[in-house]
């Protein structure tokens, strides 16, 4: 087996809650509190979970776009926990993020060219043919016209916009993308596209995805593994059909019943589990099992002692004491 | 059952400098008591502007409405597009009411969720704010909202999500309205709290067998609680069904392309998604022509390039069941296979 491309090993981000701008700490949102999980090269792992889980955290850690609190991150074999500014750089030029709103993360003054290019300029890589021609060919790549790279943002919809956002992470020629959400700001005819065009990318390019997503069934159809959160812990992983067809913990369980599917006799004769209550505030966590206060299988045992993530099958890892 | 809301060739157009946009192009459907339609469109198809236009909340200087939208109410029926403002407000939040997607914002935030939910009341019936506070407790009972009584004091930043959408339920039927306008209602939710508020919904339409119009994008969705549906593109209707024809028998190239791009949970599939490709028409100046012929995949097989130059008619396709296509129906049932 070959080496990973990214591995996290227990993972915590912790942001620290203040009561005012000169009182003491009062403790900490445990956003991400945890989590371990690898990426393969050419592989796409999906992160999924409700809002306020810590996906969105984890992702950005990565990227160091956060310092962790503790826990280790490497890419490609090379260690990056305490790795910043200036010396990051080399290694974000391996690993590039999307976005989720295509309208905030384009500057609406720059061009395409510039909010393209500016990868180029930034790296100070002097591409073959120049840096027009690099990104005309990005512009092409990514199903856009490449006569439109003097435009600005506000000229494309919000599917094509997406794709400058793609085009600008591809720039580099990266090999880890983290996407955050890329496609849920899509309408659903657009999403296809998208979605397409990733897996295009991913064929020709040998790219490696974290997709991190709330919406389980887009996941699905992209991903090779599933990584699914909740409350800043991992409950589930495991192989995409694996876990869409067996879900072993009751959270995945739940969160895939509530999933409506577009069939309606499949969907009106289907059981499904109706998870009572709203997530916890992670500034406050359950005691135990974080799942336990919307378990329906929950015991004494689960409020007291958070349970191991454990291998219960071979590459199904789940943290329950009573998986199903 | 009974007739509740007859939508008569609504017509939506907001002048701008470029031109005129035609929001909502034609539109006619009717709904029944104790019935859920669905609207279903993409962003931009006019599936919000035509709810608003049959609440009567488009400012009238800036929106030129034509048609007729007749409620049909417990005493007497009500034309409100001619209706005076007067007379809208007076069945507004009483005979019909609407809750939006994203309960955050519609809900004020210096007022305690009672006293918002009071006042609804107090609108329409006369009582002191302690009988509405009363009634307000009442009514989050009854959206399973727990501890009610000291909940109702509490402000909307103190509850979560699908509480505040829960309370924008309750406060919508306060008065008992026979027509709920659902506007995406659970967009903002996660989906776990999303078949809560679902749920829900379900239980308040029996109880008050309320006409319920769910405006959405999500099929899915639609699949679990709508009985009718009317898929709109570019702010025309396009196809409307029984909820079970338009999934297995689709009459429209739109809504087969919707279908076939969307991924389903229940089935795992690699392959590619089968996309429609191109996007949605700008609603300024709209040729001539059907709106989704320049993405339609089968406009070839209509004679004469009929599909880029008239505009087809919805027509009669089935039982129940229009669409606006140039398509023969054995064209049609071959698209479909």
């Amino acid at each position: 087996m070959s080496q990973p491309i990214l591995e996290i090993i227990d993972l915590k981000k912790h942001f620290a809650t203040t009561s005012g701008p000169i009182s003491k700490s009062r403790g900490a949102v445990k956003a991400v509190d945890g989590v371990s999980l690898t990426v393969m090269p050419g592989e796409t792992v999906g992160l999924v979970g409700e809002s306020g889980c810590g996906k969105t955290t984890v992702g950005r850690t990565v990227m160091k776009l956060y310092q962790p609190t503790s826990g280790q991150i490497f890419f490609d074999g090379e260690e990056i926990t305490h790795t910043k500014g200036r010396a990051m750089k080399p290694v974000r030029s391996k690993m590039q993020m999307i976005f989720q709103d295509p309208y905030s993360s384009l500057n609406p003054r720059h061009t395409v060219s510039q909010i393209v290019g500016s990868s180029f300029e930034i790296h100070g890589i002097n591409p073959e043919g120049g840096i027009k021609a690099a990104v005309q060919e990005l512009l092409e790549r990514v199903g856009l016209n490449p006569e439109h790279i003097n435009r600005f943002p506000h000229e494309f919809s919000g599917g094509q916009r997406q794709r400058i956002g793609i085009a600008r992470a591809l720039a580099l020629k990266p090999r880890l993308i983290v996407a955050d959400e890329p496609v849920s700001a899509l309408d659903v005819s657009i999403q296809a596209q998208v979605v397409n065009l990733l897996d295009d990318l991913q064929r020709e390019l040998g790219l490696s995805y974290l997709f991190v997503a709330h919406d389980l069934s887009v996941v699905q159809h992209i991903s090779n593994r599933v990584v699914a959160m909740y409350l800043g812990k991992v409950m589930e992983e495991a192989p995409t059909a694996e876990l869409f067809a067996r879900p072993r913990h009751p959270y995945t369980k739940a969160l895939l019943s509530a999933v409506p599917v577009p069939d309606p006799r499949v969907e009106r004769s289907r059981e499904r589990i109706t998870l009572q209550g709203d997530l916890p505030s992670p500034a406050n966590p359950p005691s135990g099992c974080v799942f336990s206060t919307r378990c329906w299988k929950a015991t004494d045992l689960c409020h007291q002692a958070a349970p191991e993530i454990l291998e219960i099958s071979p590459r199904h890892k789940v943290a329950c004491h009573f998986p199903e | 059952m009974k007739k509740l809301l007859e939508v008569k060739e609504l017509n939506v157009t907001f002048p701008t400098i470029d031109g005129e946009v035609r929001a909502t192009v034609d539109m006619n459907f009717e709904l029944n008591r104790g019935e859920t339609l669905a609207i279903v469109g993409e962003s931009g198809s006019g599936k919000s502007v035509s709810s608003l236009a049959i609440m009567g909340l488009h400012n009238m200087a800036r929106t030129k409405i034509t048609g007729e939208v007749i409620l049909h109410g417990e005493q007497k029926s009500t034309e409100i597009i001619s209706a005076s403002s007067e007379t809208v407000r007076k069945l507004r939040g009483k005979e019909m009411a609407m809750i939006f997607q994203d309960p955050m914002s519609s809900l004020h935030p210096y007022y305690s969720i009672g006293a918002q939910i009071a006042e609804a009341w107090r609108l329409h019936n006369d009582g002191s704010f302690n009988d509405g506070m009363a009634r307000a407790i009442e009514m989050l009972d009854l959206v399973e909202i727990p501890s009610s009584t000291k909940r109702a004091y509490e402000f909307p930043h103190q509850f979560s999500g699908g509480m505040r959408q829960r309370a924008m339920i309750a406060m919508a039927l306060v008065n008992n309205p026979s027509l709920l306008i659902a506007d995406e209602p659970t967009t903002a939710l996660d989906v776990t709290v999303q078949a809560q508020i679902l749920k829900l919904l379900q239980t308040m339409q029996k109880e008050f067998n309320m006409g319920v119009i769910l405006i959405t994008h999500d099929l899915g969705v639609v699949a679990e609680y709508a009985d009718r549906v009317n898929v709109m593109y570019a702010g025309k209707i396009v196809e409307t069904a029984e909820v079970e024809d338009l999934y297995y028998r689709s009459m429209h190239p739109y809504t087969m392309g919707l279908l076939r791009s969307i991924p389903r949970v229940d089935k795992i599939d690699n392959g590619r998604f089968k996309a429609i490709s191109g996007t949605p028409p700008s609603l300024i100046n709209l040729p001539n022509a059907c709106s989704f012929a320049p993405r339609c995949e089968y406009r070839s097989q209509v004679e004469g390039n009929l599909c880029s130059t008239g505009q087809p008619a919805l027509e009669i396709k089935g039982e129940k069941h229009t669409a606006r296509c140039f398509l023969s129906l054995n064209q049609i049932e071959r698209a479909r296979a």
